[in-house]
């Protein structure tokens, strides 16, 4: 009684039957890019004026270099956009019959050709330019509390804890420097209180979520309402009565780079800014080297991958998670100091406005690295900001479909559109010995 | 480096873990910690390695006492450990795996990583034992015999001079097995003291220098490798016990569960039970034997409907089952006991009373329209319980009270309670102790006598061979090949579950016999060790 012998070891795993089993390909991808295409060619494409021009309109920093408006001849490019969009899902189908993957950069593209068939719809034929420099820096100004929120998350989440109360910890941090810029009269002091406010909620969260293991979610909730609690309630007392004093705007000044900030389009945008987001590039790049490529780095993962293997190593897993989640605290207030003296503000009551969240779904959709973080935030920067100028010149689009855009977006990117969304495979899980 | 252990006592609540237990080991031997599952064999491993404090007892290396607060500490004093369920970061890699804990860092404050000296550091190890492991490699793509090479790569590379292995046959082939006891010896030739935990008795003869067998958390005796499997197995439980099944040949019958090109996809995509096919008649038990994780796991949750089947049929006497629904399927008369019973044979913080009704509870004679009857509910469970012998003060107890063996056969009498056409059980008795081992496999026979195709998926050769009429072999998702219990042998089914096929297994095993095979030839005669 021998049944049919399949292939010996090491072969691929084909059935008798001889041909493979393989899985349904997954035209997600594919189908989204149609989608898009149909969108650009359908709405954009075939709606643009023929023979007129939308006009770009670029700032350079200074006379070293003066890059005129640009116009494009709207129908022609519209079109060529368009038909790259369709190229492109075509070609997205292929790689995926052949199970391939579908490379980031073609996300990248895709996402990039799409807006900018939109703008040139938008602007066919108007008077109005489109005011590409504002419209990246306001972009970038909306993303620095995003991407302080997500690399703080990156942080705690790497080493298994979850991080919910980022948005507690931009507000704290938010509060907490403009009363201390405040009170000593100098925004840089307020630089300082930030974290240390962050940290301390950080180190509230970790007591309550290591300590004593209790739900990390519920904790962190509950740390947002507390947050939002406390501060609303010395807003509306002691920074009201006495608001020149405890609550008066004190601006961290723009200091532009030298030479960089000249550079057309990307300079006024990168390198015309306040410490603060310069400090963001050094952290984003130091932190991305430490996680992947130092000693901190690897016990981070080890822990939140698998406490248990980190243990028997001799790594103290709690120690390590509560140390990182007051340093996901104080990087999250630092990113709130940007609500207030970062953008030459007051504090405001609820300032945040639930910014910490999309940094959280900035931190899962680039898939808990802080590259991949950066670019989501600044994806979900852009579009919120997309929203507001084009409101202001007058666009054919309600502005609220457009800040729509990234939530949607996002739901289709978490629920694994962009590949496999893997966490830490120990997050949220106390460790228990 | 000679270890020795006075008198270590741990307790968890009112069990006694390990009861003052003393335990010399020589330097440069390999001695072997045989007991049952649950007599304290891990605990007294992980009190040693540091990661339990223990309630009494000293710690004794190369003479000097020591203490551990944590691992590192005995880490640190050259005591590495390759855990029964491995830890190992699934995505790391190789390197980084080996340099977690100790990483070499190039000098600065940043502390960055010097992988360049770990991949060395692994090649060297890996060069002068044989070993062929890729530093490179990513943890979670290696098979469990390379990953538990690294584990052992892990340990060498902090100079650990005692190896303390925790059943790390569990998850091998016995050719992977072979390949490990040639490490250890090469280990041992190297001056490393090897500390073998099992309750693998063929294992301990083949690779023991010296034998120390623990039950109920005490020593109750130490034993030369020579000594026969059956003096073994009395020491370790205790008494007498039968270790073959005493079973009457199979009378099959006509032919009742067919399964035909079955394929199951992975989450992943890929096929983990990869175009299966296989008949079972009534009255005849068939083993899936292959090792943990080739897909059985999968088929059986495919025959039961709790994973869907990518293609293929399945039939019970002729009808079609894929499109069932779980429930539509037991009622057609399969038994199911699941590989995990504390989490899908059971729910832990019901009554044993309820959990023997758990898929009968909306049928009369237990229910009358939306209504329960708790007598009827216990009056069952009071049969029940008596007839499978399950040990209990009371069935209202919750069924987390119980031992593994009772739960297991609370599990076995429930599915046993209904008239079947199919009983379908994974690792029947894993975890159990001998006696209830005996239990069940003797109902299982039983009820294959009554005329009902039985599929055991198990992963223990031993229980292959003692329940099996024929034994279907899986790995990699596809079945390699069906053969006749009558023409099974160990190498056979071990090269098998390696990949090989029948044919060419039966070659490779006639040319030259694995050591396990070689001390089952000769386990009759005495002292017959290779």
């Amino acid at each position: 009684m021998i049944s049919p012998v399949p292939p010996a070891a090491g072969t691929d795993t084909t059935g008798p039957a001889g041909t493979p089993v393989r899985a349904r390909a997954d035209y997600r991808t594919t189908v989204f890019y149609g989608l898009a295409a149909a969108v650009a060619v359908l709405l954009f494409a075939l709606r643009t004026p023929g023979g007129a021009d939308t006009r770009f309109q670029v700032v350079t920093g200074s006379g070293l270099f003066t890059v005129p408006v640009i116009a494009v001849p709207a129908e022609p490019v519209a079109w060529l956009l368009s038909l790259a969009l369709v190229g492109a899902a075509a070609w997205a189908g292929v790689l995926t019959h052949q199970r391939r993957r579908v490379p980031l950069w073609l996300h990248i593209a895709v996402g990039v050709a799409f807006v900018l068939c939109f703008l040139v719809w938008v602007g066919a034929g108007r008077a109005a330019l489109i005011p590409v420099t504002s419209l990246l820096a306001g972009a970038l100004a909306l993303s620095v509390p995003l991407i302080f929120g997500a690399l703080s998350g990156v942080v705690c989440e790497r080493s298994g804890v979850i991080n919910i109360a980022i948005e507690g910890q931009l507000l704290f941090g938010a509060f907490a420097a403009a009363v201390v810029a405040s009170r000593l009269a100098t925004p840089f002091l307020g630089l300082v209180a930030a974290p240390v406010a962050g940290a301390a909620v950080g180190a509230v969260l970790a007591w309550f979520a290591v300590r004593y293991q209790v739900n990390q979610i519920i904790v962190g909730v509950v740390l947002n309402t507390l947050i939002i609690g406390l501060t609303g309630f010395f807003f509306s007392t002691v920074l009201s009565e006495d608001a020149a004093l405890w609550n008066a705007r004190q601006p961290l000044g723009t200091l532009p780079i030298p030479l960089l900030s000249q550079i057309p389009i990307i300079g006024p945008v990168l390198f015309s800014q306040t410490i603060l987001v310069y400090l963001m590039y050094v952290l984003v790049v130091v932190l991305h080297v430490m996680l992947f490529r130092s000693r901190w780095g690897l016990r981070t993962r080890a822990v939140g991958e698998h406490p248990k293997a980190a243990d028997t190593v001799g790594i103290q897993v709690n120690r390590r998670r509560v140390a990182n989640v007051i340093l996901g605290g104080a990087i999250a207030g630092l990113g709130g100091a940007f609500f207030t003296v970062g953008s030459g503000l007051a504090f405001g009551r609820e300032m945040s406005a639930g910014q910490g969240f999309i940094a959280l779904a900035s931190m899962i959709l680039g898939r808990w690295s802080p590259f991949g973080a950066v670019v989501a935030a600044l994806m979900f920067g852009f579009s919120r900001n997309l929203g507001n100028v084009l409101s202001t010149i007058g666009a054919p689009v309600p502005s609220e479909m457009l800040l729509m855009l990234p939530y949607l977006i996002t739901i289709f990117a978490v629920a694994g559109l962009v590949g496999r969304i893997r966490p830490p495979a120990a997050n949220g899980q106390p460790y228990v010995k | 480096m000679k270890l020795e252990l006075r008198g270590i006592t741990k307790t968890f609540g009112s069990l006694v873990a390990n009861d003052r237990i003393d335990l010399v080991v020589e330097p440069g031997e390999i001695h072997a910690l045989l007991g049952e599952n649950g007599a304290g064999k891990s605990t007294l491993m992980n009190v040693l390695y540091g990661l339990y404090e223990p309630d009494g007892g000293q710690i004794l290396l190369d003479e000097q006492p020591v203490t551990f607060d944590g691992p590192g500490d005995a880490v640190a004093a050259g005591i590495g450990m390759v855990h029964q369920h491995f830890m190992l970061v699934p995505v790391f890699t190789v390197a980084e795996s080996v340099a977690l804990g100790h990483e070499p860092t190039s000098t600065g404050p940043a502390g960055l990583l010097d992988l360049q000296s770990a991949r060395r550091r692994v090649r060297e190890i890996s060069e002068r034992f044989g070993f062929d492991v890729d530093p490179d490699a990513v943890v979670e793509n290696l098979p469990v015999g390379v990953q538990q090479r690294v584990e052992i790569i892990k340990a060498l590379a902090r100079d650990a001079r005692v190896l303390i292995l925790d059943e790390p046959t569990a998850v091998l082939t016995p050719q992977e097995t072979d390949e490990l006891i040639a490490i250890m010896n090469e280990l041992k030739q190297a001056g490393t003291t090897i500390v073998f935990i099992t309750h693998k008795l063929r294992e301990v003869r083949a690779v023991a220098d010296r034998i120390t067998v623990i039950r109920r958390g005490q020593v109750v005796g130490e034993a030369s490798p020579e000594s026969t499997e059956a003096e073994l197995a009395s020491l370790m439980v205790g008494r007498q016990v039968s270790l073959a099944v005493d079973k009457r040949p199979a009378d099959p019958r006509e032919a009742v569960f067919v399964v035909e090109d079955l394929s199951v996809l992975s989450p992943a995509g890929t096929a983990v039970v990869d175009r299966v096919s296989f008949t079972v008649r009534g009255g005849e038990v068939l083993c899936v034997a292959g090792v943990q994780g080739n897909g059985q796991t999968e088929l059986a949750e495919a025959v039961l409907g709790l994973v869907p089947a990518a293609h293929g049929r399945i039939l019970l006497d002729g009808s079609e089952l894929s499109r069932l629904a779980v429930r539509d399927r037991l009622r057609a008369g399969i038994g199911f006991v699941p590989e995990d019973r504390s989490t899908d044979g059971v729910v832990s913080s019901f009554t044993v009373a309820e959990n023997l009704v758990l898929d009968l509870y909306d049928a009369a004679p237990f229910a009358r329209g939306p209504a329960m009857s708790p007598a009827r509910v216990h009056d069952n469970a009071q049969e029940r319980t008596a007839e499978f012998d399950v040990r209990l003060t009371d069935v209202q107890d919750p069924i987390s009270t119980l031992s593994g063996g009772n739960a297991q056969k609370v599990v076995l009498a429930r599915e046993l309670s209904r008239p079947l056409r199919l009983l379908l059980a994974s690792q029947p008795t894993r975890g159990l102790d001998v006696g209830s081992i005996e239990f069940v496999h003797r109902r299982i026979i039983e009820e294959r006598d009554k005329g009902t195709a039985v599929v055991i998926v198990s992963t223990e050769l031993d229980e292959v061979l003692a329940l099996a009429d024929r034994v279907a072999v899986m790995y990699r998702g596809t079945v390699v090949g069906i053969v006749d219990a009558a023409d099974a042998d160990r190498d056979v089914l071990g090269l098998m579950m390696a990949g090989v096929p029948l044919e060419e297994a039966r070659q490779e095993a006639s040319r030259h016999h694995s050591s396990l095979g070689e001390a089952d030839l000769t386990a009759g005669s005495e002292g017959g060790l290779t």
